[in-house]
């Protein structure tokens, strides 16, 4: 495979940043879901639709 | 009570437990992983290698499904501030700054895998007399100038109508990187459109648009948590100033008994 360098760190980076952006946007929501009261998570508490 | 609802309605049964998935995130998070891993099979075993360029081709199917999805987040972000400012309502201010924050995550990965892919094509990482390059680089300074305005205020509604102004200008921008390479094509090292030009065989366009469809299902996940880290920071928020006020009514409170009973 010609240009093997080139693609590993293209795909190397393209993948750690989905990856990490996924880890940390969901560790951020972990953490503030701690804090906000279950009444105020609006999307979560569906049943308490009418 | 309320906690364990929420909790029983996002299906964990643990009513101990604080995020921000649901079943429908799980599972297309598990389809975004499973496409990822097809994507590099297809990219690197089943597509085949460029006459010309060998096989640093397989760079297209990172690049512009970045750079569409790129355009696809800041779009996005511009409906949202118009309709900030249209609504004056929370959800499409949320909704502008998450999508401004996936973009421009995108958007820097449009510029790396470019240049990573210029260097053994173009034997060079950047040119600034490239027009889409710059045009590009520009759309990324706009964007994180928008993150910069968004990162001094809060929930303050002054920040989120400069921020939605910023993020409506820089959406000019786009059809202009876009449209560079057919409106200055002397300027530009970029081929024309790769999806529509007709040049590329079945298997690579199908990786191609394969891609595509990954990164597009990998936005809407990232956008659907995004958003609810935005909801619970505007609500963590709203809950602080709560406290601090019932706190400031509870000390009046106490002052004022204790000043009626120096009196007596």
């Amino acid at each position: 495979m010609t240009h093997l360098g080139y693609l590993l760190v293209g795909w190397g980076v393209w993948l750690a940043a989905l990856a990490l952006y996924g880890f940390r946007v969901v560790a951020r929501g972990r953490r503030l879901s701690t804090r906000v009261p279950a009444d105020r998570q609006r999307w979560m508490t569906t049943r308490d639709r009418p | 009570m309320t906690t364990q609802v929420a909790a029983q309605d996002r299906g964990d049964g643990d009513p101990t437990r604080a995020h921000t998935g649901s079943r429908a995130t799980r599972g297309l998070g598990l389809v975004v992983l499973a496409g990822l891993v097809a994507l590099v099979l297809l990219a690197f075993f089943a597509a085949p290698p460029d006459d010309e360029q060998g096989d640093a081709v397989r760079l297209i199917f990172i690049h512009v499904p970045s750079a569409i999805l790129t355009y696809v987040a800041f779009f996005t972000t511009a409906a949202g501030s118009a309709m900030w400012l249209w609504k004056r309502s929370s959800w499409w201010d949320i909704t502008a700054h998450a999508a401004a924050e996936i973009g421009v995550m995108f958007c820097a990965l449009t510029l790396f895998t470019g240049s990573i892919w210029g260097r053994p094509t173009w034997n060079t990482y950047w040119d600034w007399g490239d027009v889409r390059l710059v045009t590009t680089l520009i759309l990324f300074l706009l964007m994180v100038g928008y993150l910069v305005v968004r990162s001094s205020g809060g929930d303050d509604p002054a920040v989120s109508t400069r921020a939605a102004i910023v993020g409506l200008l820089a959406a000019i921008n786009i059809p202009i990187v876009n449209r560079s390479v057919e409106w200055w094509f002397d300027r530009t090292l970029h081929q024309k459109a790769s999806l529509t030009d007709g040049k590329l065989e079945d298997l690579t366009l199908f990786t191609l648009v394969f891609g595509l469809v990954v990164g597009l299902l990998f936005f809407v996940w990232a956008m659907i948590h995004r958003f609810r880290v935005g909801w619970l920071e505007h609500q963590a928020r709203a809950e602080d100033l709560d406290e601090a006020l019932e706190a400031r009514r509870s000390e009046a409170a106490a002052a004022g008994s204790s000043a009626s009973g120096g009196e007596a």
